[in-house]
């Protein structure tokens, strides 16, 4: 034994002077990391009740509890996950896959008690340790995509040019990447007027089962591809992913999914020959009309359209222009509920051609689907000027084919889809310089945002806050100068902030053409005199009152459509038919 | 009547390092005749289970399959379904899994060492390897939010970036642990009593080795040059350097020694990655994981764990869940073939010392 070996013990003093590993005195408390995974939290404001993080659970820790003191808001619950701590694992997926964020893991991580319960609770923000502490939910590693897959488009520049569709439609793979961003936690179905069901129809299509997505559509839409493609998409709004990031395009993929069946007889079986005696009138060929005679034709009730125009579709054909939607799919879907036995008089307007009177005599219930074809005029001076026209009659003009002039410069006034449609249009007639006037701002404007950006894109210019006062007429009568001022916007506490012109500084502009596209209303001279008083209209004139099952306070009438709802879109027409379809087979008997 | 045997038990009790399970001993006086190992007291029926979850489900169960060490099943589970599913992950994720794989290594180690100085009766070096090992743990906590299982590789990518600092933190960690080898040598490696009761005991012939299918440090220690990391390059390990040094006995010291000289290996990799690591993503998005249909098809991938080749063999039938996963746990010919016949002959002293040596652990025998 060398000498060395003898001392090598003595090493060991060094350690005495070392802080120990574990037990330190004076008591030091261990932290948790900043990223530790301990104790859930969630926020109740933020949390929706979907049950995601319950579905993820490998461990079947979570299971979703209804509150009671929690008032749901629309499309969502008042579940909220309850969490065993017997069973879970502390792996943070809950929070991964949570779409508002409202679930965390904090870095509190003690749950002491004797009491077997007490393991067992319902998270809320009791035990947060504070933001940018524990395991937060957080967009870049999030298990869900937030960013949609883009839809293809023509290059404005392009498109601008012709009538042709801005859109291209998806192709198969983009339609299942997105397909498969659905979460199915239906909250669109609630944002949905007609409540079509939208995470049934997402699954067929992303298995590429188009056939069987088109009978889920018809469930509750049979105009599937035109709502794919012009929709307002409120189920998108209502879609979990718009809370954070961008919704999951449930609009184009049911057009895409419609797109993949050529015809759809071959799917949706509708009886032509069958027929029960009961006849219906409906007044109007466009969505809502439509939408009530394919689901009365399901029940062999006769269905005869009454329609003023030349060509059915009513506001789809007449208000939308055939570059947002076109005449193939308009035709293919159209031709459809007509091929199920539906009878169209062309070019019969009730109330000029026929009285409504006998309409109802002489059928079992009468339907009203018309649209709202007569615009809203300014009323300031000037506004007879030859070059002044109707947003509705000029896109109505322009979608039969007549020939419309249009100047060089032309102003669009109004910050609806309709002055989008309009303005539009106009370009591609051939218009150098399309302004749109807008008396609020750019955030206030009641189009769609894709509808802006898509105008913005092809060169129409916004000039927002800013109100027509006077069109100055030359002396053949057509227009010299519209007089215009801006506006400042004032809270009032209103819905939305009031526009108040500034009346002190006027400026001018010249103008060819000005297209008033301030709202439109329908014409209700098929409403007689001996109607008027009968018929229940709201306090402002424009529409009809209807029960829940579609009826007006005349007996055997239904309405439906712009003339009955606030949205004026082509769902809502279609949700409105549906009700007045199941009141008219209520009313009818046959159901 | 005369005995002939006496039967001892160790376990299924928790035994030690290796979690619940029994070695049941025939004992002729002191010299084992007969042993019968038995598994099946925790941690059972994953492969079953996982056929019932969703793939991204998967995620936070595979990891129990070994508790000293369950990085190597993340990253078989996510390196399978990325394959599958034809996904690659980003580099910086690949960098970062390194790291995460390098640094469990190591972990496991000195838990290995531990539990092979306690079971010498030794009770400095568990405390000490343990109590170093829990510095690794604070840096997993750190950057994966959990201590003990990280859930943190998933495929795809890895679940978060590195925090702010944990380079540092981890550089200085390594140069801690770099000189508190020393330490060990002195305290175990040199140690008289160790040699003693290690050098030429429970030697496992390479021959005999290669015959039964150890793998990793154990057939390493035998003399059998063979590293999944050099022979199959799995993530970026190709683009590191690194050597893998074999000791040659093949006895209970050998083992040791080979572990011991790893870890220096160990400690170079995750240098060389936090130097390296590129800047970028660090996950692929997957399309809605509930509803996430991986292809159809089969694939076999295995990696070095810290108990030998560990591998995932995973079907698909292109469904929601898997339609089979095996797991190839390296424990089960360390134990139920290596240790099962080698035992016999030995002293009932060393019996825990070898199974300890062998780094065996029941979970992945009976997965």
């Amino acid at each position: 034994m060398s000498v060395k070996s003898l001392f090598s013990p003595l090493d060991a003093i060094k350690f005495l002077f070392k802080k120990p590993h574990t037990v330190r005195v004076p008591y030091e408390k261990k932290e948790p990391a900043t990223r530790y995974r301990g104790v859930h939290v969630n926020d109740w404001e933020k949390c929706i009740g979907c049950g995601n993080c319950a579905r993820i659970c490998t461990c079947q820790a979570i299971t979703m509890v209804p509150i009671d003191t929690i008032e749901p808001k629309p499309g969502t619950t008042n579940l909220r996950p309850q969490v065993d701590y017997g069973r879970c694992s502390f792996c943070g997926q809950c929070v991964d896959i949570c779409p508002t964020g409202s679930l965390k893991l904090s870095t509190e991580y003690l749950i002491v008690s004797p009491n077997r319960e007490d393991y067992v609770f319902i998270p809320n923000l009791n035990r947060d340790s504070g933001p940018g502490t524990g395991w937060e939910s957080d967009i870049e590693t999030h298990l869900l995509k937030f960013d949609k897959e883009e839809m293809p488009e023509r290059l404005p520049e392009e498109r601008k040019k012709d009538f042709d569709p801005v859109i291209l439609g998806f192709a198969d793979e983009q339609a299942v990447v997105e397909g498969y961003r659905c979460l199915g936690c239906a909250l669109c179905v609630d944002g949905c007027p007609t409540h079509m069901f939208i995470p049934e129809y997402i699954e067929k299509i992303r298995e590429a089962k188009y056939k069987d997505a088109l009978d889920i559509f018809f469930k509750n839409n049979p105009l599937p591809e035109i709502c794919g493609i012009v929709c307002t998409h409120n189920c998108e709004d209502a879609c979990i992913y718009s809370w954070r990031g961008q919704p999951v395009q449930i609009r184009y993929l049911k057009g895409f999914g419609a797109s993949k069946v050529g015809n759809y007889g071959e799917v949706i079986k509708v009886d032509k020959e069958k027929k029960i005696g009961k006849r219906v009138a409906v007044i109007g060929a466009g969505p809502a009309g439509l939408t009530l005679a394919f689901y009365l034709r399901k029940y062999g009730i006769e269905v005869i359209i009454y329609e003023a125009y030349p060509e059915p579709g009513g506001m789809m054909r007449y208000g939308i222009p055939r570059y947002r939607l076109p005449e193939k799919v308009l035709r293919k879907e159209i031709e459809f509920i007509k091929s199920t036995g539906v009878e169209i008089k062309f070019n019969t307007k009730v109330g000029r051609e026929i009285k409504l009177k006998e309409l109802l005599q002489e059928y079992d219930a009468v339907f009203i689907g018309v649209g709202f074809h007569r615009g809203l005029t300014m009323r300031i001076p000037g506004e007879d000027a030859v070059g002044v026209i109707q947003a509705a009659d000029f896109l109505r003009d322009v979608s039969m084919g007549k020939e419309v002039k249009i100047g060089k410069r032309v102003i669009v006034v109004g910050g609806g889809d309709v002055a989008m449609d309009a303005s539009r249009t106009a370009l591609r007639l051939g218009a150098e310089e399309v302004i749109i006037m807008y008396r609020r701002r750019w955030v206030d404007m009641p189009a769609h945002e894709e509808e802006k950006r898509e105008a913005k894109d092809e060169g129409v210019i916004f000039m927002t806050q800013t109100l027509p006062v006077e069109i100055v007429k030359n002396e053949d009568g057509s227009i010299k100068v519209v007089k215009y001022v801006k506006t400042r916007m004032v809270d009032r506490g209103g819905r939305r902030p009031e526009p108040v012109p500034i009346e002190d500084e006027v400026y001018e502009m010249e103008a060819d053409t000005v297209i008033q596209a301030i709202g439109q209303r329908a014409d209700y001279s098929l409403l007689n005199e001996e109607f008027k008083g009968k018929i229940q209209l709201d306090e402002r004139g424009t529409r009809i009152i209807v029960d829940e099952n579609g009826m007006t306070s005349v007996e055997g009438l239904f309405a439906g459509g712009d003339v009955v709802n606030r949205r004026g879109d082509i769902v809502s027409a279609i949700a409105d038919a549906r009700k007045a379809a199941r009141g008219i087979l209520k009313y009818l008997g046959v159901r | 009547m005369k005995t002939r045997y006496f039967e001892y038990f160790i376990g299924p009790q928790h035994p030690g390092v290796t979690g619940n399970m029994s070695y049941h001993l025939w004992a002729r006086g002191d010299e084992i005749v007969k042993m019968e190992p038995s598994v099946g007291y925790l941690h059972r029926g994953f492969e079953k289970l996982m056929e019932q979850r969703e793939w991204i489900k998967n995620v936070p169960m595979v990891p129990r399959i070994c508790v000293p060490e369950p990085d190597v099943n993340e990253i078989l589970y996510a390196m399978g379904v990325e394959e599958l599913a034809g996904i690659t992950p980003p580099e910086r994720a690949q960098y970062i899994r390194v790291l995460v794989l390098e640094m469990a290594r190591m972990a496991a180690y000195l838990f290995y060492f531990g539990g092979v100085a306690g079971a010498l009766g030794l009770y400095t070096i568990p405390q000490w390897t343990i109590g170093d090992r829990d510095y690794i743990l604070d840096r997993f906590e750190e950057l994966t939010g959990g201590r003990i299982y990280h859930i943190y590789i998933q495929p795809g990518g890895v679940r978060r970036d590195i925090p702010e600092g944990f380079r540092e933190r981890v550089l200085k960690l390594m140069d801690y642990l770099e000189r508190r080898l020393k330490d060990y040598d002195r305290l175990m490696f040199y140690n008289a009593v160790v040699e003693k009761r290690t050098k030429g005991v429970g030697v496992i012939e390479k021959e005999y080795a290669l015959q039964m299918g150890v793998t990793g440090p154990n057939l390493r220690a035998s003399g059998y040059p063979a590293d999944v990391r050099k022979d199959d390059p799995y993530l970026v390990y190709d683009r590191l350097e690194f050597d893998v040094p074999i000791t040659g006995d093949g006895d209970i010291y050998s083992r040791m020694l080979q572990r011991r000289l790893e870890f220096e290996e160990s400690i170079k990799i995750v240098r060389q990655v936090l130097e390296s690591i590129p800047e970028g993503p660090i996950m692929v998005k997957l399309p809605h994981p509930l509803e996430w249909k991986v292809p159809q098809g089969d694939v076999y991938v295995k990696v070095e764990s810290s108990k030998g080749e560990y591998g995932y063999y995973i079907v698909s039938d292109g469904g929601v869940k898997p339609y089979r996963i095996h797991v190839r746990g390296p424990s089960m010919p360390h134990c139920f073939q290596a240790a099962k016949e080698k035992i016999v002959g030995m002293r009932i002293a060393d019996v825990p010392v070898m199974i300890f040596s062998l780094d065996i652990c029941p979970p992945d025998i009976e997965r």
